[in-house]
């Protein structure tokens, strides 16, 4: 190339090697997150198996077996098992929570890459969520197979609805987290309230109990006269507007009850993933530029 | 060869000193959004031209904005105006080792810090047996880093970044890494890449290694180019100005960053007694005050001797005589520089010093010419020039007479 002018084929290349570079940094710093993250503990990998059988016992514990809550049986797949069942929801929502929570703060965390080296900024929010991704994989294949065991094979047949589900909660995440970690850099505090939030949203997408709990809510609310406009107080609606209580129900539907989600269903989390997607992309891009000054 | 591989145009760049830092919800809320600060100009439009396959050097004061110029080139800083035009594949040294995981091994860090300087696994897998032999580290390649030597932990970091052989090296005083081999190999490599048609630009304090290693140099003094052109030149300007150096009281002149400073430099004679009718062979013992204002780690002290028309005589530093101390704690304090034989003329002398750090790239004090002496004339006797060497005439061949010592005096 002479004089500095470039091509829109030599722009094109170089565009396609920086993807490519991206890429194998993406690999590399997910590969170092998962390797450390055992490193010098006696049963290494297992604490990632350990420690959602540690949460599925004491959740069902508490809210099976001293709550008595309502085990809902599987529709297609007439599995009646609260372990399993609020499984699924402690599996999946650790896995969006703290995918969030690692994204959220991957940029203050790496703040010496940051201020000494130049590379595509969002790879370090993606690679932690990727990082999160294969953990929460291989505990999906454990409770699979527990499945498997408890209701029979005919899970199989709706494992692969799984995968674009779970495309569309890693955008859901990536977006999220991609707004979150620059305004983090900005806002310290964020990361405090961030936590008192996600305990409520915890609650609010419904991990340890079902919708049917809410319903009950609503009828009994009703029948004591609570009304707006003669109708009863739409909870479940409310509920149902919470893009990770639909998250969490299209996990269950699909491993619990051996159901393909609705239409609706899969319509609301992929308008909420790719809107969020977007915009956190949009956001990031605009003031992920100038956030090593702010470190 | 005069085609430009970095066009710098019109680059300026300033940073928000905040007052109150705005932080918190609360600070912002209460401040309405706004928080107080003064901007500080970092770079006020910059513009030069880099050529390809030179090494340039980037030098000025701390503060000058030649490390924020070198960030903006690793496009690392974002410019509030200009644009800065790179034709190839840019590196930046600004640190080695960047991303290591001390739990990791070396082999794993090698590839994690390659990709983080932008290079693909099948690059880093051709690269990797040339990465280990350099860095030497040999078989500790598989052990995790957080065992390595803090030697070994920097040459292995530094190996990968020298590896990735980009056309454009950034390097950010990252020159004194490791031993004496090892910095060796460096400025080897180095060569090679300049050989190789690659350019290298150079942020370094380091002005020797700068007139020696840079074709061409650029000075920045408050944002504001002063210079561009030749490396021999723009040195010795920039030298010439930094040492435009403030009187002191004593007597001599001063300049550096001041954390350390010599007060005073006391002259005796080697037995400690008055230093007054040295002679041409004495010892001496010089004896430097110094004030530290906070813990300075590893200062390296140099003096020097030079004649009152300002001819270097000798010069040594901590370095060269194997005594540099682990630190100097706040206060006062002296150090002693004993010179066995003085072999130097009769005439007034001047004594210099200088604390630098350990890397010798700040300057924290020199004092120039902050003490003299004058020599007389000892029993050996010498004609001219500065030094006393011990000589001896003979062997006139065909043999001849010599006329009797006596005769001549």
């Amino acid at each position: 190339m002479s004089g500095g002018v470039t091509t829109a084929r030599e722009r094109r290349a170089r565009r396609a090697e920086e993807r490519a570079t991206a890429f194998s940094l993406m690999r590399n710093l997910a590969l170092r997150e998962i390797r450390a993250e055992y490193k010098r503990t006696v049963l290494g990998r297992v604490w990632s198996l350990l420690n959602p059988v540690a949460q599925i016992a004491i959740f069902s514990l508490v809210f099976g077996l001293l709550l008595r809550l309502p085990v809902p049986t599987g529709t297609n797949s007439e599995i009646h098992f609260f372990p399993l069942w609020i499984g699924i929801g402690v599996i999946t929502w650790a896995y969006v929570s703290g995918s969030i929570s690692g994204g959220m703060s991957s940029l203050l965390a790496n703040q010496g890459l940051l201020t000494k080296v130049y590379f595509e900024r969002s790879v370090l929010v993606v690679s932690s969520i990727v990082a999160n991704t294969t953990t929460y994989l291989t505990e999906l294949v454990v409770l699979v197979l527990i499945t498997a065991l408890i209701g029979g094979p005919a899970v199989l047949l709706y494992v692969p609805l799984l995968v674009p589900l779970l495309a569309l909660t890693i955008a859901f995440v990536i977006g999220l987290s991609l707004m979150l970690s620059v305004a983090l850099v900005y806002f310290r505090d964020l990361q405090h309230l961030w936590a008192i939030f996600t305990q409520i949203w915890m609650y609010a997408s419904g991990v340890m109990f079902p919708v049917a709990l809410v319903q009950q809510a609503q009828d009994q609310l009703a029948s004591e006269g609570v009304l707006v406009d003669g109708q009863p107080l739409p909870l479940v609606t409310i509920f149902e507007l919470n893009p990770t209580e639909r998250i969490l129900a299209a996990f269950r539907n699909i491993i619990y009850d051996y159901a393909v989600p609705s239409l609706d269903t899969w319509l609301y989390i992929g308008v909420w993933a790719f809107g969020l997607l977007v915009i956190g992309t949009l956001v990031f891009r605009r003031f992920s530029r100038n956030v090593v000054e702010e470190l | 060869m005069t085609e430009p591989a970095i066009v710098v145009d019109g680059v300026s760049k300033s940073f928000r000193v905040y007052q109150e830092r705005n932080q918190s919800i609360k600070a912002a809320v209460l401040r309405r959004g706004r928080s107080r600060y003064t901007d500080f100009h970092a770079l006020q439009d910059v513009s030069f031209e880099i050529p390809k396959g030179s090494t340039f050097g980037l030098l000025g004061r701390n503060g000058s904005g030649k490390s924020t110029l070198l960030k903006v080139m690793a496009r690392i800083l974002n410019p509030d105006a200009g644009s800065i035009t790179m034709d190839g594949r840019v590196a930046a040294m600004l640190e080695v080792g960047s991303g290591f995981h001390p739990e990791l091994s070396g082999r794993e860090n090698v590839y994690l810090n390659g990709a983080i300087l932008g290079m693909r696994k099948d690059e880093i897998d051709a690269k990797f047996d040339r990465i280990v032999e350099f860095s030497g580290v040999g078989d500790f390649i598989d052990q995790p880093v957080k065992n390595y030597s803090s030697g070994m932990y920097v040459r292995l970091g530094f190996s990968v970044s020298i590896h990735v052989e980009p056309d454009i090296l950034l390097v950010d005083e990252v020159l004194a890494v490791g031993d004496m081999d090892f910095q060796e190999k460096c400025m080897e490599k180095f060569a090679q890449f300049r050989d190789q048609g690659r350019t290298v630009v150079v942020v370094s304090h380091g002005l020797e290694q700068m007139r020696s290693f840079c074709d061409q140099a650029a000075w920045l003094d408050h944002g504001v180019v002063q210079d561009v052109g030749p490396a021999r030149r723009i040195v010795d300007e920039y030298a010439d100005s930094s040492h435009a150096a403030k009187p002191v009281d004593g007597g001599g002149m001063r300049f550096g960053t001041g954390e350390i400073a010599v007060e005073r430099i006391e002259l005796l004679a080697r037995d400690g007694g008055d230093p007054d009718g040295l002679q041409t062979g004495d010892g001496m013992l010089m004896r430097a005050h110094y004030r530290a204002h906070e813990t300075i780690e590893r200062p390296v002290l140099g003096v020097s001797i030079g004649t009152r028309e300002g001819i270097h005589v000798w010069g040594t530093h901590g370095f060269d005589a194997g005594w540099v101390p682990e630190r100097i704690e706040p206060g006062t304090g002296t150090i002693d520089i004993r010179i066995d034989g003085l072999p130097l003329l009769p005439g007034m002398y001047d004594v210099s010093t200088v604390i630098q750090d350990f890397r010798r790239t700040v300057i924290y004090d020199s004092l120039q010419r902050g003490a003299s002496f004058t020599l007389q004339r000892g029993e050996r006797d010498n004609a001219g020039g500065i030094v006393a060497l011990d000589v001896a005439f003979g062997g006139l061949d065909p043999e001849q007479p010599i006329v009797p010592l006596s005769r001549l005096r």
